[in-house]
C-alpha cells in the first residue's frame, strides 16, 4: 500500500484505484446529467409554447435561435442529444462505471479490480467519447438530429438532415463510449469470478453484485453488435458504402435489427443494476432479508437471457414480417414474468419488516412504485395490435421515462444517498434529501403520467409543433401542464446537486457502518483507503441476515465470525492482490 | 369519463381498442393492488420501538403462485393479441380499390391507377397530401418511400405503418364512416417531420367515383393539351418550407 508515495496525478487523475475511477465516472455522469436535463427543459418549452421565444433564448447565437425561437432543426438536435446523453453518458456510466467500479471490489472483499490498468483505461476511453459527443454542439450545422436511435437513411445521408460533422461525431462518440464499457465489463466479470474473499460463494453475493455481474455479461455480449452497426453507419456516411442504402443494394431495416439487438439488452443494462441496489437498500432499511433471494437471482438471469430475443418488439410497425412480430410479442410476454416476480419479492421484503424511512429507502421504495407503472405500460406495447396505435407516440415516451427516470434514476438517487458516506466519508443532509425526494416523486408523476394520455390521444413523439394537427389541439393543455411540471421537476434537482456538493465538504463525518448494514463494503473504513480493507474479510453468511435470531442486534455482518467459527467452506480462486 | 382514444372509424379499430381496454383493466387492477400493498406495508411496518422484523427468507409456494399467475395472464394475452394481429396483418382482403402512397421529405404522394387500371403509368392520378377513399369498402394501400423512413399514421383508423425506402409494404383499411381525417407522419424523418400532414377524405362510393373520374379526365386533358404526361395535382396542402 504505497498510497502516500503516489503523486497527486496518479492518485486522483490517472488512478488505478477502483474507488477513484468510480468517483470519476460519477462526477462526469452528474455533469452530463445537468446538460441532459437542461436540454429536456428546452424540448418541453417548445412543446408547450411552440410559438413563443424561449426564456433566455436570446443568449444563444442568432444563427441557432433567431430571436430566441427554437427552430425545427434545433428541436430535433435537442431531443436527440438529450436522449443520447442521458443513456450513453449518464445512466449507463453512472450505474456500471461509477457504482460497478466502486462497489464490486468492496462488496466481494477484494483490494481492487482484477485489471486495474484496464480499469483506468476504461475511464480514459469513455471520457474522450463524452467530450466528442459534447463537442458536436459546436460544429458547423450542429449536432446529430436523428434521435438516439439514429435510423438510416436519415442518419446515413447528410443531405437528409443538413447535419454534417455532428452526426459523424455522434457515431464516433458512441463507438468510443461503447469500447470503454466493454473494457469495464471484462474487468467486472473477471473480478467477480476470481477475486471473491474467502467464504464468498456466488449465492452469498449481494443482489447489487449479481445485478452488476449479469449486466457486465450483457454489455460484453451486446455492445460489439452496436459497435459493428455503428462502424457500418460510419462507412455509409464517410466512405460511400451502402450497408443501409437500398439504392446500393443495402437494407434499411438491417440497422434496426442490429441497433435493437444491442439496445434492448441495453435497456436492461440501464435497469438491472438499479434493481440490485434497490433490493439491497430495501433489505437494509426494512431490517429484513430479501424475500426470495434465489428467485431474485434467477429472474435477473432470466431477464438477461430473454433480453436477447425480444428486440423485434421495437420493430412491430417497421415493415418486418408480421409473423416475426408474433414471435417477438410472445418472447416479450415471457420476459415480463421475471419483472413481475421481482416486484412481488420487493413487496415481500417489506412485509413485516421494520421500515426506516431514510432518504435512500424512500428512493428505493419509489423505484419499486414507479417500476411497476413502467413494467405495466410495457405490456400494452408488447401486444402487437395495441402497439399499432401507440407505437411512436407519447405512450412510449411515458413508458421509457417510467422505467428510466422512475426506475433507473430513482435507483441512482437511492444508491448515491446510500453509499455516499462510504464513498466520501461524509453524510448527506437527510432533511434536504427528504424534501428533494418528496418534490421529485410528486413532480415526476405530474410530468410523466399525463404523457400516457397524450399517447392515447395519438400524439406522435419527436414532433416540433403539435398544434399543426387538428386532432392534437385538444391535447395542448396537457402539454402545457406537463411542461410546467417538468420545469419545476428540473428546478428541484438543484436541491440534490447542492446537497451532494456541499456534503462533500461540509457533511457530518461518517462512521464505518452508518446504516448498520451487513455487506462487506461496510467493514472497510469510510472512505476506504487504497487497498480497501485492513485485513481481507472472511465471509461466514449471506448478505441479508437482518433481524436474525442468531444475533441480539437486528443485523449480522457477512464477515462477523459466528460463535463457533467454522472453516470457510470455499477458498478463493486467487489470492487477493497487493495484500 | 371521456375516452382518451380518438374516435375509431375503421373496421378493425374496435378490436384494437378492445384489446387496449382489456389490458388497461388487468394492468389497472395489478397497478392498484401492488401500489396499495406497497403503501400499506410502508405504513403498517414502519419501525416502532420494541418491534422486530420477521426473519424470513421467502416462501416457495408464494414464488410459484406469483410466477404462474402472471405467466398465465401473459399467455392468454398473447393469444388474444395474436387473433387481432393476424386479422389485421395476416392478409390483405381481396379488393379492387388500390392506392399507392409514396412518402418523401415532407409530403405524401397519393397515386391512383387511372383509366388503364395499372400503377406507374402516365395516366395515374396523383395528388399531394390529399387522399380520398370510399366508405365501407376495403382499400389496399401500397406504401413506399423515396428517401428516409416515414410512418403512415391514421390515428382514427388505428393504422400505422412505416414507409421504408426499398420496400413496398401493403396495408389495408375499411372506413366505417365518411368525413375528413388527418394523416400524420409518426417516424422522425427530418426537420419537417412535424409538418408532414395530409388529409384523408372518406366519401360515399358515388361521390368517390365522381371525384376520381374528374381527376382522370383532368389527367387526360392535360396530356392531350401538352402532349406529355403531367400528373394532375389536386389542390395540395403545400408542405411548409
Ligand atoms: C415488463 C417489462 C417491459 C416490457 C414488456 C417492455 C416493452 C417495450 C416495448 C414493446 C417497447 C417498444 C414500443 C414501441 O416502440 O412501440 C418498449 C420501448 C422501450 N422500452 Fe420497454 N419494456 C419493458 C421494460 C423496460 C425497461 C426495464 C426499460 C429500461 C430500463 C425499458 C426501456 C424502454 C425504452 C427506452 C423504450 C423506447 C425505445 C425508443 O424507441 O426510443 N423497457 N418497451
Ligand atoms: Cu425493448
Ligand atoms: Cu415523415
Amino acid at each position: 500500500m504505497s498510497e502516500h508515495k503516489l503523486p497527486f496525478i496518479r492518485r486522483y487523475i490517472f488512478s488505478t484505484d477502483h474507488k477513484v475511477i468510480g468517483i470519476q465516472f460519477m462526477f462526469v455522469s452528474l455533469l452530463f446529467m445537468v446538460v441532459g436535463g437542461l436540454l429536456a427543459m428546452m424540448v418541453r418549452w417548445q412543446l408547450a409554447y411552440p410559438d413563443r421565444a424561449m426564456p433566455l433564448g436570446t443568449l444563444f447565437p442568432e444563427s441557432v435561435m433567431p430571436e430566441g425561437h427554437i427552430g425545427p432543426e434545433v428541436y430535433n438536435a435537442l431531443f436527440t442529444m438529450h436522449g443520447s446523453i442521458m443513456i450513453f453518458l449518464v445512466i449507463i456510466p453512472m450505474l456500471t462505471g461509477a457504482f460497478g467500479n466502486f462497489l464490486i471490489p468492496l462488496m466481494i472483499g477484494a483490494r481492487d479490480m482484477a485489471f486495474p490498468k484496464l480499469n483506468m483505461l476504461s475511464f480514459w476511453v469513455a471520457l474522450p467519447g463524452g467530450i466528442i459527443m459534447a463537442s458536436s454542439f459546436f460544429v458547423d450545422a450542429g449536432p446529430a438530429a436523428t434521435g438516439w436511435t439514429a435510423y438510416p437513411p436519415l442518419s446515413a445521408v447528410p443531405d437528409y438532415t443538413g447535419v454534417t460533422l455532428g452526426q459523424t461525431l455522434w457515431i464516433v462518440a458512441v463507438l468510443i463510449v461503447g469500447t470503454g464499457s466493454i473494457m469495464g465489463a471484462v474487468n467486472y466479470i473477471t473480478t467477480i469470478v476470481n477475486m471473491r474473499a474467502p467464504g464468498m460463494h456466488f449465492f452469498r453475493l449481494p443482489l447489487s453484485l449479481w445485478a452488476l455481474f449479469i449486466t457486465a455479461i450483457l454489455q460484453l455480449m451486446a455492445t460489439p453488435v452496436l459497435a459493428s452497426a455503428l462502424g457500418m453507419l460510419l462507412f455509409d456516411r464517410t466512405l460511400g458504402t451502402h450497408f443501409f442504402a437500398p439504392a446500393g443494394g443495402g437494407q434499411v431495416l438491417l440497422w434496426q435489427h442490429l441497433f435493437w439487438f444491442y439496445s434492448h439488452p441495453a435497456v436492461y443494462i440501464m435497469i438491472l443494476p438499479a434493481m440490485g441496489f434497490a433490493s439491497d437498500i430495501l433489505a437494509t432499511f426494512a431490517r429484513k432479508p430479501v424475500f426470495g433471494y434465489k428467485a431474485m437471482v434467477f429472474s435477473l438471469v432470466g431477464i438477461a437471457g430473454l433480453g436477447f430475443i425480444v428486440w423485434g418488439h421495437h420493430m412491430f410497425q417497421s415493415g418486418m414480417n408480421p409473423a416475426l412480430g408474433t414471435a417477438f410479442m410472445l418472447s416479450t410476454m415471457v420476459i415480463a414474468v421475471p419483472s413481475a416476480i421481482k416486484v412481488f419479492n420487493w413487496l415481500g421484503t417489506l412485509w413485516r419488516g421494520s421500515i426506516h424511512f431514510t432518504t435512500p429507502m424512500l428512493h428505493a421504495m419509489s423505484f419499486v412504485s414507479m417500476f411497476i407503472i413502467g413494467g405495466l405500460s410495457g405490456i400494452f406495447m408488447a401486444s402487437t395490435p395495441v402497439d399499432i396505435f401507440i407505437h411512436d407516440t407519447y405512450f412510449i415516451v411515458a413508458h421509457l421515462h417510467y422505467v428510466l427516470f422512475g426506475g433507473s434514476m430513482f435507483g441512482i438517487f437511492a444508491a448515491i444517498t446510500y453509499w455516499f458516506p462510504k464513498m466520501f466519508g461524509r453524510t448527506m443532509n437527510e432533511a434536504v434529501g427528504k424534501v428533494h425526494f418528496v418534490l421529485t416523486y410528486i413532480l415526476f408523476n405530474l410530468t410523466f403520467f399525463p404523457m400516457h394520455m397524450l399517447g392515447m390521444g395519438g400524439h406522435m413523439r419527436r414532433i416540433y409543433d403539435p398544434t399543426q394537427y387538428e386532432f392534437l389541439k385538444p391535447l395542448q393543455p396537457i402539454n402545457i401542464f406537463i411542461t410546467q411540471s417538468a420545469l419545476l421537476l428540473g428546478a428541484v434537482q438543484v436541491l440534490f446537486m447542492a446537497n451532494f456538493l456541499l456534503s462533500l465538504f461540509l457533511g457530518r463525518k461518517a462512521e464505518r457502518n452508518p446504516w448498520r448494514a451487513n455487506t462487506l463494503e461496510w467493514a472497510a473504513p469510510s472512505p476506504p483507503p487504497h487497498g480497501n480493507f485492513e485485513r481481507i474479510p472472511t465471509v461466514y453468511r449471506g448478505p441479508y441476515e437482518y433481524s436474525s435470531p442468531e444475533s441480539s442486534e437486528d443485523y449480522l455482518p457477512q464477515d462477523q465470525p459466528p460463535a463457533h467459527a467454522p472453516v470457510p467452506s470455499r477458498p478463493p480462486a486467487m489470492s487477493p492482490a497487493r495484500a | 369519463m371521456r375516452s382518451w382514444l380518438p374516435e375509431g372509424v375503421s373496421t378493425y379499430s374496435g378490436s384494437i381498442d378492445h384489446m387496449f381496454y382489456m389490458i388497461l383493466w388487468v394492468t389497472g387492477i395489478g397497478f392498484i393492488v401492488t401500489e396499495v400493498v406497497l403503501f400499506a406495508f410502508a405504513f403498517m411496518y414502519r419501525s416502532r420501538p420494541g418491534r422486530r422484523a420477521t426473519y424470513t427468507h421467502g416462501n416457495s409456494k408464494l414464488e410459484i403462485i406469483w410466477t404462474v399467475v402472471p405467466a398465465a395472464f401473459f399467455v392468454f394475452l398473447g393469444f388474444m393479441s395474436q387473433n387481432v394481429w393476424s386479422s389485421i396483418k395476416g392478409h390483405v382482403p381481396h379488393t379492387d380499390e388500390e392506392v399507392t402512397v409514396t412518402a418523401s421529405q415532407f409530403n405524401w404522394e397519393i397515386r391512383y391507377k387511372g383509366k388503364d387500371g395499372a400503377f406507374d403509368t402516365p395516366d395515374d392520378v396523383v395528388t399531394s397530401n390529399d387522399m380520398r377513399l370510399p366508405v365501407d369498402v376495403p382499400v389496399k394501400i401500397r406504401l413506399r418511400s423515396k428517401d428516409v423512413i416515414h410512418s403512415f399514421f391514421l390515428p382514427q383508423f388505428r393504422l400505422k405503418q412505416d414507409a421504408v425506402p426499398g420496400l413496398t409494404i401493403e396495408v389495408w383499411l375499411q372506413a366505417t364512416r365518411t368525413g375528413e381525417f388527418e394523416i400524420a407522419c409518426a417516424e422522425l424523418c427530418g426537420f419537417g417531420h412535424y409538418s408532414m400532414r395530409g388529409v384523408l377524405t372518406v366519401l360515399k362510393p358515388e361521390e368517390y367515383r365522381t371525384w376520381l373520374s374528374e381527376q382522370e379526365a383532368g389527367v387526360t386533358a392535360a396530356q392531350a393539351g401538352q402532349g406529355a404526361p403531367a400528373p394532375a395535382a389536386a389542390e395540395a396542402k403545400a408542405p411548409p418550407a
